[in-house]
């Protein structure tokens, strides 16, 4: 009955759509990278920039991006707008600036200056 | 003799001319006699001035000459009208949307191009009808289906760009929805082939509908802007057998479990056959029974897999508090003759006219009208939505029918479309001109009743197609006006099947 | 870089008008920004026949999409619509034609409406499957997106481009699977198709034709107008999954193997995206050892899906020596242990691991990076696989020079029911005389297919005039037509020009 009455609901509204604002922007970088990067560089399989990172340092260096120590937000910052490899850009409709800098705050949270 | 309206004596007389050089005296038909053939049979303005009627008719058998005569049509601007086997009876027949068309009569173009058993496709001409194409499927020894509406006689392209449905398994039994390619001479007598067609030396025509680029088909579908003289199906591998389950409820309020169960079965596929709905009237549950509904719901395949398919459906059903569960004898085809003497020959891929005998003379009523139009809305596919029809009906029907004056059949609820419903009403059209008038205010209440709810025609008989269109109206009818704009421009002198489905050209629009 | 043909002054007024109408944080002007829209696998890196983007305009709602349009109709300023700009191998986010302003429409992705009791849903141009399977997941509705390989992919973007998943047959072809759109027309006009043409109907996501000829299709691999909403019917979840293999050690076993395989599609026994692996033995090898594998997965309710296996298995049965497996069954909803080895995709489960395909690991560690698609239809028949082998391995040493240019393929995919599709995939970086070379064989390849009756179902931006001029039936006939309806509905052209290979007047050559 339950499910009958959501999805009444859901169907009340079908025609006239409010002009509802824009989804709330992701606010912290954590959530920007959940919404952006984790379908590629979390750890465990089919995740391709965590593989491909994998092979590119052989071990040498973490290929898992959060793990990584020798990051900054400058370079974070630079491959999420450049792209690298298959990597393609994120754009501004994808990631805003402000996000970008939260996300590359984010990922660079471990790095220790040389 | 008529003409054509715009179009002088002289030069109808020289396109009726060039027709004849075209396809041969033979087959231009002007005489009062022989137009009279191309009347609409049940239409719903039989003998009163408003019957829409040709002026003459021509019947082309191969591609060029259509092409040939679609020039001349143009040169002169006269207003055609294509049929295929003009058998559409219950939604205009084989008379013209606009009265003084010539008509296009393509059931001479009637060839079987060919039928691939290992691909399961066939591809047919205008003229070719279900009869036909079993025919041929049968002499040839293959093994697909056909999948038919219910006059067999109907032309398999006719039908499917009429949106017409049948009732075998899906997704063959929406028709249009299961073809697969085709070639259309335009207005300006080009040919365009579609999909794959479109490459020269392609074998593909009817295997991958889609092609390259966009897809154009779909503006023949219930349309007019070219005429299609040959089309691709896919078609079902024999299934080997088939069951039907029956679910009954006994109350009113039942029915929305037992819709949404349905829904559940079919969008699963798990149930592939034609489901219907019956019931929602005192005395549905049998004589002596209470109010209730049924769900009818046929399942086709092999039989170990439609013997697991109908377990799931009686476990799926069986949540419904109060229902009973029926499954109906396995059939296994191809049928024998005692099969085949006792079931209803569509839904196992015959084609027949025995649904004539629906609204024919029969014992229950002698004295028939002897023929019908459709209305035919769509209504969300919930419980509620038939159960607010059948509010609506029960309501509006003594008024409607002039408290039982006009005997309006239905209504019937057709799922032969996936995740469709339609209500389907059928008013008898006869010839007492005085009947037909009240029918047609009737119907036409029935349209605007319908659309003030949401509820809009699938299809709709041609003397109807302009009050239908209308209701189909968003931001001031901004669908039909940018089919206007397409019109006018693949077909500027408006002459191919002016008024269609509500689609008039621009030197016959009002301002 | 101005549009071409736009007076500086008239861009400057169309930029200007455009701020107003979606905010100046949403107008893209600056070189950095512009440079976003670069495709990411473009053939054509740093040349001067790279198509590019003179801006980018990204607005929010429909009233937006409305008013940039109309702005770029008085200025005749060609737009090009992007969803999610994530359409990479076949284009990416840079327009067709160079110098058009991308209408980039990913901010407006909201899921208006997913029913599970009638199973569909109903977005906006911005969602991306990610997006879609996230808002199903939440609200716990019962039911499966049907995703292609990336993810982040537009639910409307990829239908619109002819796109396939990974699930059950209806919903993998894209398109086919959708039901219902909202169009906003070169004039600024907004028009809803099917049902949603009559006000107050709530079907339009039940029934696709509602009445009368039907325009959908024109958006598909079109241009006639700007997608701003669309329905698609949705699959209610599956209670089980089991793919069958089946293997065969001789040439010739792919005639009947792929016969059975169609009969078995065609009557629904088998629903899943089924493939074909194989190959023509190399010249002088000895037999034994499986030749042809097919994968053949069935969703359904468990007791359905082992009769339908069962039954499989009899028809393959009569081909001799042919092995049949009937692999794990599944059971939905996946524990966390058997998602993280399975194949995402074919659970309806978004993800991106496609891309670790072409990129770097172990078999290929300095990858180029990109790639594009050559995706040509063959007839759904043995025989056409055999003739396809032959005329690519005849054809590779030439077209490929000797082996210096690393093709991957054929893959068979039969995401499209009935449908075909042997791909091949040339990798791109931004080594500018390898990506000529590989320009050259791609070419190449189109010519040599079209003559033996085969060509594309979908192209890179950069090759869609070559690929539409293969479709060449009585004179072009049918982009001919399609060119008489563009220049009625989109009269100054200014809606993605040069789109799958159609032009408006003023662009197209005498």
């Amino acid at each position: 009955m339950k499910r009958i009455i959501s999805a009444l609901l859901l169907t009340c509204g079908a025609i006239t759509f409010a002009n509802a604002a824009e989804p709330a922007a992701p606010a912290s970088g954590e959530a920007v990278y959940k919404r952006w990067c984790t379908h590629c560089h979390s750890a465990g399989r089919g995740n391709p920039g965590t593989e491909s990172l994998q092979v590119k340092y052989g071990g040498k260096l973490p290929a898992v991006l959060l793990d990584r120590t020798d990051l900054s937000a400058q370079a974070v910052a630079t491959f999420v707008r450049t792209g690298v490899l298959s990597m393609p850009p994120f754009r501004k409709t994808e990631v805003t600036d402000a996000e970008l800098k939260a996300v590359a705050a984010y990922v660079a949270q471990k790095y220790a200056k040389p | 003799m008529a003409t054509p309206p715009n179009v002088s004596s002289a030069d109808f007389n020289r396109a009726i001319a060039a027709w004849k050089q075209t396809v041969g005296a033979d087959w231009v038909f002007t005489a009062p006699e022989d137009v009279a053939l191309y009347r609409d049979a049940y239409s719903p303005y039989w003998g009163e001035p408003e019957e829409r009627v040709a002026s003459g008719a021509v019947a082309p058998s191969t591609v060029e000459q259509v092409q040939a005569v679609v020039r001349t049509a143009n040169q002169y601007k006269i207003p055609l009208y294509a049929i295929s086997t003009g058998r559409n009876l219950a939604y205009g027949g084989s008379a013209p949307v606009y009265s003084g068309s010539v008509v296009l009569d393509l059931k001479r173009m009637n060839r079987v191009l060919e039928v691939n058993e290992r691909n399961a496709y066939a591809l047919v001409e205008p003229g070719v009808n279900y009869f036909d194409l079993y025919e041929h499927i049968t002499k040839a020894g293959l093994d697909v289906w056909i999948d038919p509406p219910d006059p067999g006689w109907g032309s398999v392209i006719g039908n499917a760009l009429d949106g017409g449905g049948g009732w075998t398994a899906s997704p063959f039994r929406d028709h249009f929805g299961a073809h697969c390619g085709m070639e259309v001479v335009l207005a300006n007598g080009e040919i365009v082939r579609t999909g794959m067609g479109a490459l020269p030396n392609s074998k593909s025509w009817q295997h991958n509908r889609w092609g390259f680029g966009p897809w154009v088909d779909g503006l023949f579908r219930q349309g007019n802007y070219g005429v299609v003289t040959k089309m691709g199906f896919h078609l079902m591998p024999r299934p080997e057998c088939m069951q039907t389950l029956t679910v009954r409820a006994p109350r009113d309020e039942d029915l929305i479990p037992l819709v949404d169960t349905l829904n559940l079965v079919e969008n699963q596929h798990v149930v592939n056959g034609s489901t219907s709905l019956g019931g929602g009237q005192p005395g549905a549950g049998g004589p002596a029974g209470p109010a209730g509904w049924s769900v009818t719901m046929p399942i086709y395949g092999p039989e170990k897999v439609v013997r697991a398919q109908a377990e799931y459906v009686k476990e799926k059903f069986a949540k419904i508090a109060g229902s009973t569960f029926t499954e109906g004898e396995l059939i296994r085809t191809p049928l024998d003759a005692a099969a085949l003497a006792r079931v209803r020959k569509t839904s196992f891929g015959i084609p027949d006219l025995s649904t004539f005998g629906l609204l024919g003379r029969n014992a229950a009523n002698p004295s028939p009208p002897g023929g019908h139009v459709d209305f035919s809305p769509i209504l969300p596919r919930t419980g509620e939505a038939v159960l607010e029809f059948m509010r609506l009906y029960r309501e509006k029907l003594p008024e409607l029918s002039e408290n039982g004056a006009l005997r309006i059949l239905g209504p019937v609820f057709m799922t032969n479309w996936d995740r469709t419903m339609v209500a389907l009403l059928m008013f008898p059209i006869g010839r007492d001109p005085q009947m037909n008038g009240r029918m047609r205010n009737a119907f036409r209440k029935w349209v605007e009743l319908c659309a003030e709810r949401g509820w809009g025609e699938y299809r709709a008989p041609a003397v109807f197609q302009d009050d239908v269109a209308k209701v189909y109206s968003y931001n001031n009818h901004a669908l039909r006006r940018f089919r206007e704009t397409i019109k006018d421009a693949v077909d500027p002198n408006g002459i191919l099947s002016p008024g269609r489905y509500g689609v008039w050209p621009k030197h016959l629009r009002k301002s | 870089m101005l549009p071409p043909n736009v007076s500086a002054n008239d861009f400057n007024r169309a930029i200007a008008a455009w701020k107003q109408a979606v905010g100046n944080e949403w107008v893209f002007t600056s070189d950095e920004d512009v440079a976003l829209y670069r495709d990411a696998y473009s053939p054509y890196w740093d040349e001067p026949e790279e198509r590019k983007a003179s801006a980018a305009v990204a607005p929010n709602s429909l009233e937006e999409v409305q008013a940039v349009v109309r702005t770029a109709n008085q200025y005749k300023i060609p737009l090009y619509t992007i969803s999610t700009g994530r359409n990479l191998a076949y284009g990416g986010s840079a327009p067709v034609y160079s110098g058009s302003v991308v209408l980039d429409l990913k901010r407006m992705n909201r899921v208006l409406e997913v029913n599970e009791r009638n199973a569909y849903a109903l977005v906006e141009p911005g969602v991306s499957y990610f997006d879609l399977f996230d808002h199903i997941t939440k609200n716990k509705l019962d039911v499966w997106i049907d995703p292609p390989d990336p993810g982040w992919g537009s639910v409307i973007g990829n239908a619109l481009d002819g796109g396939g998943g990974w699930t059950a047959s209806p919903f993998r072809d894209h398109f086919g699977a959708h039901c219902g759109m909202e169009v906003v027309l070169a004039n600024g006009e907004v028009v809803r198709t099917g049902m949603g043409a009559l006000p107050n109907s709530k079907s339009w996501q039940h029934n696709r034709w509602g009445f009368g000829p039907w325009v959908d299709g024109l958006f598909r691999q079109g241009n006639m107008g700007i997608v701003t909403k669309m329905g698609f019917h949705l699959m209610p979840r599956p209670e089980a999954m089991q793919t069958a293999t089946v293997q065969g050690t001789r040439e010739q076993d792919i005639l009947p193997l792929l016969d059975i395989m169609n009969l078995l599609e065609n009557q629904h026994v088998v629903n899943g995206s089924t493939s074909l692996f194989g190959g023509l033995r190399p010249p002088g090898a000895q037999g034994g050892g499986a030749l042809w594998t097919l994968q053949l997965p069935i969703y359904g309710p468990e007791r359905v899906v082992r009769a339908q296996m069962e039954y499989a298995q009899e028809k393959f049965a009569k081909i001799p020596d042919v092995r049949f497996n009937a692999g794990e069954l599944f059971r939905t909803p996946l524990d966390a242990a058997t998602l993280n080895r399975v194949r995402k995709v074919s659970f309806g489960v978004p993800d991106l691991s496609t891309f670790a395909m072409l990129g770097r690991n172990p078999a290929n560690p300095a990858p180029p990076g990109g790639h594009i698609g050559f995706s040509p239809i063959i007839p759904r028949t043995g025989e056409s696989i055999l003739e396809y082998l032959r005329f690519y391995r005849e054809n590779l040493p030439t077209v490929s020079e000797g082996g210096t240019l690393r093709f991957q393929g054929p893959v068979f995919m039969t995401n499209w029911d009935r449908t075909m599709v042997a791909m091949i995939m040339f990798p791109i970086g931004r080594d500018k005389v390898m990506n000529a070379k590989m320009r050259g064989a791609f070419e190449k390849w189109v010519h040599l297919a079209a003559d033996k009756g085969w060509a594309e179902y979908r192209a890179p931006a950069v090759f869609q005039d070559l690929c539409a001029a293969t479709y060449s039936y009585n004179n072009h006939a049918l982009r001919r037509f399609r060119e008489t309806i563009k220049d009625a509905v989109d009269p100054n052209g200014i809606l993605s020009p040069g789109r799958y290979g159609v032009w408006p007047k003023r662009l197209r050559k005498a």
